[in-house]
């Protein structure tokens, strides 16, 4: 059930925010040097990056959770997973990938820095 | 309106014949989403900075610009089924049709800046103009 719903949440919040930024940034990179000062000043400049932060950490949580929560959904569209049992581990396995994957995406990006 | 049981007056009238389609693309670009998006996720922590002398160039590169391009038409198509899914699921009437309007023109027309983007800066850069 919750993971159901955080599958939507996360799959509308990226399909909104997510493409915004996404194509903003696209737009930026495209527009010249001026342009990308725009967007790098927002997300990596403005109060130390704290949009940036924000957004990233938000967008890459959801994203592994809605990529967890639709391989969950392949399962399910097989007919296998309905036992109670198995439906609950596999939706607590799902958080715990999208926790651990988005620490470590980002303990790679700032360590690697 | 004639009488009788909701399924009596649709009986024989056949469904819209969109559904299954509709299913199954979902599916196939949930699959190409993975491995698009697994890319990304991948190709932009390993980027050495986020400026714009590094990014530029790196966008232009036929290698990242052409999945790119392949990533905004199976991501796009995708949220533009799913939202569709959370609409018809949530909204009705009016307000449903005007959802629906407004989904169709944002997917298209931010598809349509996203891969003018990419194939700009991709084609200006090999014609040698400054970046």
């Amino acid at each position: 059930m919750t993971v159901s719903i955080l599958h939507r949440v996360t799959g509308s919040g990226m399909a909104t925010v997510g493409t915004l930024l996404l194509v903003w940034w696209l737009a930026a990179i495209a527009g010249g040097p001026q342009s990308y000062a725009v967007f790098h000043m927002v997300f990596a400049e403005f109060g130390k990056g704290a949009l940036g932060y924000i957004f990233g950490v938000g967008l890459t949580l959801s994203f592994f959770q809605h990529m967890a929560s639709g391989i969950r959904h392949f399962i399910l569209d097989t007919g296998a997973g309905y036992e109670l049992n198995s439906a609950k581990r596999a939706a607590m396995a799902t958080f715990v990938f999208s926790v651990l994957a988005t620490i470590a995406f980002w303990a790679f990006l700032l360590g690697a820095k | 309106m004639r009488g009788g049981t909701e399924l009596g007056r649709v009986r024989g009238l056949g469904s819209a014949k969109a559904g299954a389609h509709h299913w199954l693309t979902h599916r196939i670009t949930a699959a190409s989403n993975l491995f698009l998006m697994l890319w990304f996720v991948i190709v932009i922590a390993r980027l050495p900075a986020y400026d714009y002398g590094t990014v530029r160039p790196w966008l232009a590169s036929a290698w990242v610009a052409v999945p790119m391009i392949l990533l905004i038409v199976s991501v796009f198509w995708h949220f533009r089924l799913g939202l569709q899914v959370v609409i018809e699921d949530y909204v009705h009437a009016e307000t449903r049709v005007a959802l629906m309007f407004l989904l169709n023109f944002f997917v298209v027309a931010t598809s349509a800046i996203a891969i003018f983007s990419i194939l700009k800066v991709a084609f200006t850069a090999a014609a040698g103009v400054p970046a």
